[in-house]
């Protein structure tokens, strides 16, 4: 580290290191007015208040992976629980906490085994466990995702790092309706030793997801 | 069919039907051959609500598990991999 200046381009050139920030005004495009005009109808037809639209847009946001990964150390830690997660994933969520009335579907967790191993995907549009892990990543909702998940899974899989032996059953879930698939991912070797909270900071989104197994932990 | 009669480990097919509208059975498993997995209750029905109707009567949901070599017949991976799909009841046939 020196210090000084430090920007890794020559000086002199087109680019201004310290030009002011672009705006990044959305554009006014259909699909944003038609939202527009639709939320401002409900609401002057007492549908629904601004105040309830407000509240179900904060309530999507302040979900993040941190949810899941919450739920997953629980579940490693408590048998009890882990058993009403399997059985009852929105009981088990709401036993900790989670407000699960916003969204009118019913979340099913699936168990990684020794001898399973599963994903999830959403072949028709981007369906995914939003209340525990908040919004989806590009690629989820990406063509090339939703296609070849359930075709080639394995192919998918080892791009992302995750190469499976051949007598892991691979599990692909299609959410094709009203369920909502959340994966329970192997606890790591290596972690019996961690507390819940640290166990947590262990699971990634994308192992909920099914895309990646967790790695053993160091010592 | 349109009681919920099916139960885990049924055998059913798929029916091999195109019709238009907002429909959640993917072509992929159209005709294909699975087991009932769980049965998960009733909801419903979403190529009703989509034009929005009221989706009643309710239709049960099933998880249909297949073998991914029934589904793609030149599937690459091993015979112990399969795919969950939820679907309708009116869109199975016991066999």
């Amino acid at each position: 580290m020196h210090i000084g200046h430090d920007h890794p381009h020559a000086h002199g050139e087109a680019h201004d290191p310290h030009a002011p920030q672009r705006d990044h005004d959305d554009t006014l495009d259909y699909y944003r007015k038609l939202e527009i005009a639709v939320r401002e109808l409900l609401i002057e037809k007492n549908v629904l208040s601004a105040d309830e639209i407000r509240r179900t847009v904060e309530s999507y946001d302040s979900r993040t992976p941190e949810g899941g990964a919450r739920v997953v150390a629980r579940a490693w830690v408590d048998p009890a629980f882990k058993a009403l997660l399997l059985q009852d994933a929105t009981a088990a969520c709401e036993s900790l906490g989670f407000d699960m009335n916003v969204f009118d579907v019913k979340l099913t967790v699936v168990e990684n085994t020794p001898k399973v191993h599963n994903v999830i995907v959403c072949t028709l549009c981007s369906c995914y466990p939003r209340m525990l892990l908040g919004m989806p990543p590009a690629w989820y909702k990406s063509r090339a995702y939703r296609s070849r998940l359930v075709r080639e899974p394995r192919a998918v899989l080892r791009e992302f790092g995750t190469v499976l032996p051949d007598d892991v059953s691979v599990r692909v879930h299609d959410s094709t309706a009203d369920l909502r698939y959340i994966v329970l991912p192997m606890r790591p070797e290596g972690s019996e030793h961690l507390s819940e909270a640290q166990l947590a900071q262990l699971v990634s989104r994308d192992s909920m997801v099914g895309v990646t197994a967790l790695p053993p932990v160091k010592s | 069919m349109s009681t919920g009669q099916l139960a885990p480990g049924d055998q059913v097919a798929v029916l091999d039907v195109d019709v238009p509208g907002h429909i959640r059975t993917p072509f992929y498993v159209r005709g294909k051959r699975g087991v009932i997995e769980r049965a998960v209750g009733r909801f419903r029905n979403p190529e009703e609500l989509a034009y929005g109707r009221s989706g009643e009567p309710k239709r049960m949901l099933y998880r249909v598990r297949f073998a991914q070599d029934e589904v793609w017949p030149d599937y690459e991976g091993p015979g112990v991999d399969t795919i969950d799909v939820d679907l309708y009841e009116h869109w199975l046939r016991k066999v």
